[in-house]
């Protein structure tokens, strides 16, 4: 079951500017930690963000170790024209969730 | 300035000690598993290559005191007109005494409108946070920040 | 090796801070108990008031899932005997309660794990795990912006009069109680954290040193380790008491579940 929140205005001006804000639920596991067996926890984390328009990729972010657990990513975009924002999160042990949120532009 | 040690160790530091010296502060060097101020040089130096790095036109919003560095949240926000001609095309943002340097890299472009980049980071301990953005034209400015991460009391170590 | 992370020293040194924030209590209502959000930063109140920041609407919208979800001998998911989440509405705000022909007190995990192996006869869910914490987000959201309301059950007062003399006891070797700290020096540092007067307003809370939602359970055990006492083992009712007396002490106080603390 994917977990995700994702928070981002359902109608907008065309060429004004939204926010978009995203919430998945995920340990973010360093691989730098010990676990209750005294070996290192290996490293699971979300290495990927990625948010389409349309389709046309505007917005990418690696991810690290020190991102926190259950990662919130906020970026901004111009609501060009009406269609869906696609977000999609990648990262270890096959990890992929895909979210899609639609937005009006008027 | 005595910050230089691991939070867990810190702790372990000071349960151990507790009994005899009440409440002092025991710092303890930092384990060779924390990036270090020249590995954050090293890997800025990597990203930005020989160019110089000017401040400015970059802020860095982190809450300056911490009540816990596991959830730290972070606004980066650069100047920028972002239109084809001349917009920022990555935020990068390092660290000085998480294992790594790196915490992440964003790329942006003319369709973000506004380039800030929003998220939450863990700290392990006090210290210096830097902001690297890149411009369309290869130019890179920066903006610094120091965080200082005041302990919990009753932790628990994961069980 | 389990390693107590204790952040105090034997002497606790209260800083000057207390009376500033009494201060600020004061200009309150009459009403002065304070509940642990409002000793937090901005960034971490913003945090909990936005539904799509607080890491613990996560575990909520994970709950709601399960609670569609069927499971057990018997086929059934929660949402079969109870409908909607309306169904919910109020039920944390007066739990711990005890079950019909029931002689103990539970908790609200503790009567969803009796769904679980009386109702749905699957087994119950272990303490703290992630479907356990999720389905109690689910269920005490429902009350959120309710006041507290323990019941008034004749049968409960043994056990929270029991949990009020754990608050008040002495205990582990730094030989403190509960009320030391949360009734004579709430408001006051420890260690650079704001002792908080402990009201279960928000639980499970998503608690950012855990990185995770936990139980109140789970945090319970966090002050017991801290002062360096033994904690209950997990299924003690211990934990249950001294919830009924916290409830109790809280009543009236607003539900914030999912709560953020740090
Ligand atoms: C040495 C002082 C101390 C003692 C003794 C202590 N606590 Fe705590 N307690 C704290 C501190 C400090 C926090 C907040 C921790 C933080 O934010 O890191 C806390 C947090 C809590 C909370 C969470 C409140 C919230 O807003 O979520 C509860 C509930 C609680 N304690 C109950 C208890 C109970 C019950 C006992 C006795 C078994 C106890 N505490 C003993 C210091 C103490
Ligand atoms: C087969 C039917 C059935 C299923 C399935 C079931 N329950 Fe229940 N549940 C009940 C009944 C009946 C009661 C009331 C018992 C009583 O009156 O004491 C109850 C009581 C409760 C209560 C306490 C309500 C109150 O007002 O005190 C909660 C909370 C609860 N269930 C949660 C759940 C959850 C969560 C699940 C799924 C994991 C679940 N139940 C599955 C039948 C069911």
């Amino acid at each position: 079951m994917a977990n995700v929140l994702v928070n981002a205005p359902k109608t907008a001006k065309r060429g004004s500017v939204v926010e978009i804000k995203a919430l998945i639920l995920h340990p973010m596991e360093t691989g730098f930690r010990p676990g209750p067996n005294g070996r290192i926890i290996p490293r699971n984390i979300i290495e990927r963000f990625t948010a389409t328009w349309n389709g046309t990729e505007i917005f990418d972010m690696e991810m690290s170790p020190a991102i926190a657990a259950n990662p919130f990513v906020s970026f901004f975009a111009v609501a060009s024209e009406s269609g869906t924002v696609g977000l999609r999160w990648t990262g270890d042990e096959g990890f992929v969730v895909e979210e899609r949120v639609a937005i009006a532009v008027e | 300035m005595d910050h230089q040690m691991d939070r867990r160790r810190f702790l372990a530091g000071t349960a151990a000690t507790a009994g005899a010296t009440a409440g002092a502060i025991v710092v303890l060097p930092f384990g060779s598993a924390s990036a270090t101020p020249e590995a954050m040089a090293a890997a800025i130096r990597k990203v930005v290559g020989d160019t110089p790095i000017r401040e400015g036109r970059v802020s860095l919003d982190l809450p300056p005191l911490v009540e816990n560095g596991s959830t730290v949240p972070l606004v980066v926000s650069v100047e920028s007109p972002m239109t084809e001609a001349d917009y920022i095309k990555a935020i990068h943002v390092f660290n000085e005494k998480n294992p790594q340097p790196g915490v992440f890299t964003a790329r942006l472009g003319p369709r973000n409108g506004r380039a800030v980049v929003g998220t939450r980071i863990k700290l392990g301990d006090s210290q210096k946070i830097v902001a690297i953005a890149e411009t369309s034209g290869g130019q890179f400015w920066s903006a610094r920040a120091d965080v200082i991460v005041t302990l919990a009391a009753c932790l628990e170590e994961a069980t | 090796m389990k390693v107590l992370r204790l952040g105090i020293g034997l002497a606790i040194v209260f800083a000057a801070s207390w009376a500033l924030a009494q201060g600020m209590a004061d200009k309150g209502a009459t009403d002065k108990r304070r509940s642990g959000t409002q000793d937090m930063g901005e960034a971490l109140q913003k945090m909990q008031d936005d539904d799509t920041a607080n890491p613990g609407m996560l575990f909520v919208q994970l709950g709601g899932q399960l609670w569609g979800k069927a499971a057990g001998a018997a086929g059934k998911s929660c949402a079969d005997c109870h409908g909607g989440a309306a169904s919910m509405k109020g039920v944390a705000a007066r739990y711990p309660a005890i079950p019909k022909d029931a002689d103990a007190p539970v908790d609200l995990e503790g009567r969803i794990n009796l769904c679980r192996t009386a109702n749905q006869q699957a087994a119950g869910f272990p303490p703290e795990s992630r479907e356990l914490l999720a389905l109690a987000a689910y269920v005490a959201h429902q009350s959120r912006g309710l006041p507290i309301a323990p019941p008034d059950d004749p049968k409960l007062v043994p056990f929270r009069l029991k949990g009020q003399d754990l608050w008040k006891v002495r205990q582990g070797q730094l030989n403190l109680s509960c009320a030391i700290c949360h009734d004579d020096n709430a408001g006051r540092k420890l260690a650079g954290v704001t002792i908080p007067e402990a009201h279960p307003t928000g639980y499970p809370i998503y608690r950012l040193e855990w990185q995770t939602l936990g139980s109140l359970k789970r945090r319970l055990r966090n002050c017991l380790a801290g002062i360096r006492a033994e904690p209950y083992a997990y299924d003690a009712t211990e934990y249950v008491m001294l919830d009924l007396f916290l409830m109790d002490r809280a009543r009236g106080m607003m539900l914030e579940s999912p709560g953020v603390r740090p």
